[in-house]
This record gives structure tokens, sequence and C-alpha cells, in this order.
């Protein structure tokens, strides 16, 4: 019973970290390489649990709440997430079983549409179109996808969570 | 238990009821951006949910907090000297400075006063941290850990020693956030420190530069040329610079000339920055009745007691006036 209240609060945790994440701040030139953590630890959670526990009404809570702390416009990552959350949770089945470095490049296709969302609604919200370099985010969260599921699963593993 | 459910649901999983599902979250999430860009929902849930959200920010500016305190703990003994030795050098020439700039003020002061103008060179600021929160790239904003507890407004000026870095947008309790003078969105009026010429600096749209899309072709305009506030449009007070121009060229159109400046104000590097409490004169003619001056301080004495305002500044209107009178 503790087993499963612990993993719950292991689980929450992870989302709560990876907004804190998001927030802290990094040195100047690294700024647009900066992974988009909760989408990352979204997709780990989807991929790894499923719909027991991701859903599209926590994806878009999960956003909701990093709008309120991002304070850009709300609604914004409540959308991005519950799009990505809906597209992860339809392929399940096969992204589970794709090897490592195919399931990288889906984690890629999946920010990068990500990001195409985020410029069509700035583009409503009547913002400028962002330089070249801002699209070298989904690569580096890409790039830091392997390591984070291993990371994330070795820990599951070793605290024998659900 | 996941096993069982993968069954009803095939590789290809493609139920109504999910796309169903997604579609009113998108719609609902869609509703929220459109009110929010409207009516500006954000800010009024944000601040009341202040007492959750500010913590949050405290806890994630701790690793950027705890670097500068790491670098300076672990700078070495010589790095530490020599800027030790440029402070002091620098309180110097800013002391000496200031020597021969008091007699002037004094002067400026009495001029002003004939002429009846409610400016001075006084300033009543409020000093304020830097928060180090990201609000993603290219957001050009930042946060301060000053809020409406601290009397901050929506509105006021934020300088650091080098010049104007940006003003309030929006106020939480303890905490406000800062729109930098680069943002894409915001624009601040400008005169050429040189030539006298007045325009508008905009943000721009790449990189952390101003714009000066509009001077007139015929227009002298240098590279090197300093930008001050021009005190137009009642929102930044006169005379703080604000940046320097890097390149002129006729723009796109070949209407008019296009320059562009970099801010002098340090706006990566500050973490303590001032908030200005004197507002701008006020655009258009000066309200009939003597008491709505603006609410700057202008006593002669220098604006330590900043709490005390409101009593000054209800009878001081009258003071310059009462002088000014006899001797015109």
């Amino acid at each position: 019973m503790s087993r499963a209240r612990l993993s719950l609060w292991w689980f929450i945790g992870t989302l709560v970290f990876a907004l804190l994440l998001m927030l802290v701040p990094l040195p100047h030139v690294l700024d647009p390489f900066k992974p988009y953590w909760p989408a990352l630890v979204l997709l780990y959670w989807a991929l790894e649990s499923g719909d027991a526990r991701i859903n599209l009404g926590l994806a878009f809570v999960l956003g909701v709440c990093a709008d309120m702390l991002n304070g850009v416009l709300l609604g914004e990552q409540a959308l991005r997430l519950c799009v990505l959350a809906f597209i992860a949770l339809r392929f399940r089945s096969r992204l589970r079983f794709f090897p490592m470095w195919q399931q990288t490049l889906a984690v890629l296709a999946l920010l990068v549409n990500d990001r195409f969302l985020l410029l069509i609604v700035r583009a409503f919200a009547g913002e400028a179109t962002p330089p070249a370099l801002w699209w070298a985010s989904p690569f580096v969260s890409a790039a830091l996808w392997p390591f984070l599921f291993l990371l994330l699963d070795d820990l599951r593993m070793r605290l024998r969570l659900q | 238990m996941p096993l069982a459910r993968e069954e009803s649901s095939p590789l290809f999983a493609g139920t109504a009821a999910g796309t169903l599902r997604l579609i009113f979250y998108l719609a609902m999430a869609m509703v929220l951006m459109v009110l929010d860009h409207r009516n500006g929902w954000l800010w009024r849930m944000r601040y009341a949910t202040s007492i959750v959200i500010e913590p949050v920010y405290r806890l994630a500016s701790l690793p950027s907090e705890g670097l500068r305190a790491a670098s300076v703990a672990f700078a070495d003994r010589r790095m530490l000297t020599d800027q030790n030795q440029q402070l002091r050098e620098d309180l110097l020439l800013a002391n000496a400075k200031l020597n021969r700039m008091q007699a002037v003020a004094q002067q400026n002061q009495r001029l002003k006063e004939l002429l009846d103008t409610q400016r001075s060179l006084n300033l009543r600021v409020q000093m304020a941290r830097v928060i180090g929160i990201d609000f993603g790239a290219y957001s050009h904003r930042m946060m301060i850990n000053a809020g409406a507890r601290d009397g901050v407004k929506t509105g006021q000026p934020v300088i650091d020693s080098h010049g104007v870095m940006g003003q309030v947008i929006d106020v939480l309790p303890n905490s406000s956030t800062v729109m930098l003078v680069t943002d894409p969105d915001h624009a601040i009026p400008v005169v050429d420190a040189r030539t006298g010429l007045r325009t508008v600096a905009y943000g721009s749209r790449a990189g952390d530069q101003l714009t000066l899309p509009n001077i007139p072709i015929a227009q002298d305009v240098q590279v090197g040329d300093k930008l001050l506030t021009s005190g137009l449009g009642g929102r930044f007070p006169e005379g703080f610079p604000v940046g320097e121009i890097r390149s002129v060229a006729p723009s796109a159109t070949g209407m008019f000339l296009e320059a562009h400046a970099i801010p002098s104000a340090d706006l990566d590097r500050t973490d303590e920055v001032l908030i200005l409490h004197d507002l701008a004169e006020p655009a258009g003619p000066p309200p009939p009745s003597p008491s709505a001056g603006p609410p700057s301080d202008e006593a002669p004495a220098p604006a330590s007691s900043a709490p005390k305002v409101p009593l000054p500044s209800s009878f001081k209107p009258a003071s310059p006036a009462s002088t000014g009178v006899p001797q015109t």
C-alpha cells in the first residue's frame, strides 16, 4: 500500500521537478538550447505507464500549471502538452518497443511538431517570428532523451516503484 | 494490468472517444488562450495563486544564486583584490563627480523653481534584486523581488547604473515582472543627445538591441550617438541613457533611415536594479488644480525618507508657485 503511495509521489515529484527545471535559468548563451523538460517527463510517463497514469486531463492540468508559472499565455502549454500526450498515447504500443535510436527519432518528431504548434499559437497572439536558433531546442531535447529515459527507468527499478 | 489494457487498445488504436476528448481539451485550451489574450486572466489568476507561485520562483532561482555565491567563494584572492581596487577607483571618481555636480544641481534646482517646472535631479528609487527565472528563450522579461507590498505599481520604470532597463508590466504581492526595452512589444520615446532629434526606439525582433525604424531621411544620425529618454509619453522620466547607435542605414522602403542601437543597461548581467518612483511629467497641459502635480518629491533634502511622500507632495506644488509668482 505504501509502495503504491510512494510511487504516486515519485510520479508527481518528477512532474513538479520538470516544471522547476523549466524555470531554472541557464547562462545566457545556452538559453535557446534549453530542453522542454515538462514534455520530456510527460513523454516518459506516457510511454512507461500509459493511460493508467497519463491522460489528456492530466496533460492539460500540467500545461496550465506551467503556463501559470511561465506567465506567457494561459492555455498555450496546455494545448501543446495535450497534443503531445495524445500522440504519445495513441502510438504508445509501438513506441515502447522501438529500439532506442528509433524512439529518439520519434521523440524528436514529436517535439518539432510541438515547436510548430507553439509557432502557430505565437503567430495568432501577434508575436514576432523567432530566430533560427530557436529551433535548436527540440534537437537538444531529443539528444537528451535516451539518457533521461534510462535514468528515470533505472531509478524506478532501483526504488522498485510502479 | 497494463498488458490487459493494451489488448483492448490494438496497435493502431483509434477510438472515437479519445479523439473527442482531445478535441474537447484543445477547445478548452483555445478558449483559455483567447480569454487570456483579451482580458488578461492569467495575471489575475497568478495574483490569486501567488502564495504558491512565488515560493516556486524563489526555489527555481536558488541554483543561479548558489552559483553566484560559489563564484564569490571560490574566486581567487587576486581577482577580488583587483575588483576591489577597481571599485575603489570608481567610487573615488564618482564621488569627485558628485561633488562637482552638487553645486550645479542646487543651481539647477533654483532655476527650475524659478521656471516653476516640476522636475528635480533627486531620484526617488527603490532597490530590488533580480530573481533568476527563465521565461523561455527570447522572452525579454525578468522577475524582480519587489512587489505590490513594497509599493511597486505597473508602469514604473526600472533602471540600472548604466541606463533604462524597462518597465514593470505585472505585479505580484512580493515580486513583479519587468519588460525589457529590447522586447519587440516595447517602445520608448528617445532623444538623440547630440542633435536633439526625437524619435521612438522599439525593441528588436532579432537579438538584444533596439531599433529606430522611422528617422526622417534628412536627419543627422551617426554611429555612436547616445540616446536619452525624452520624457514624452508620460512613462519614462527625461534624461536617462537608453542606448548607443551602432548602425544607420536606409530602411527597406527607402522612406526613412533605420538605426540600430545597443541598450546602455546591462540587461543580462545586472542582479540589482532600481525602480524609479518619479514618474515623468504627464503628457498634455497640466491640470488646473494646484494639488495635482506629479508625485515626485521636490523637497531639497535628499530623499532618504521615502515612505513619507504623500505629505510633501500634497502641499509642495503650492510653495514653488508662491515663491515663483512674486518674483515674476
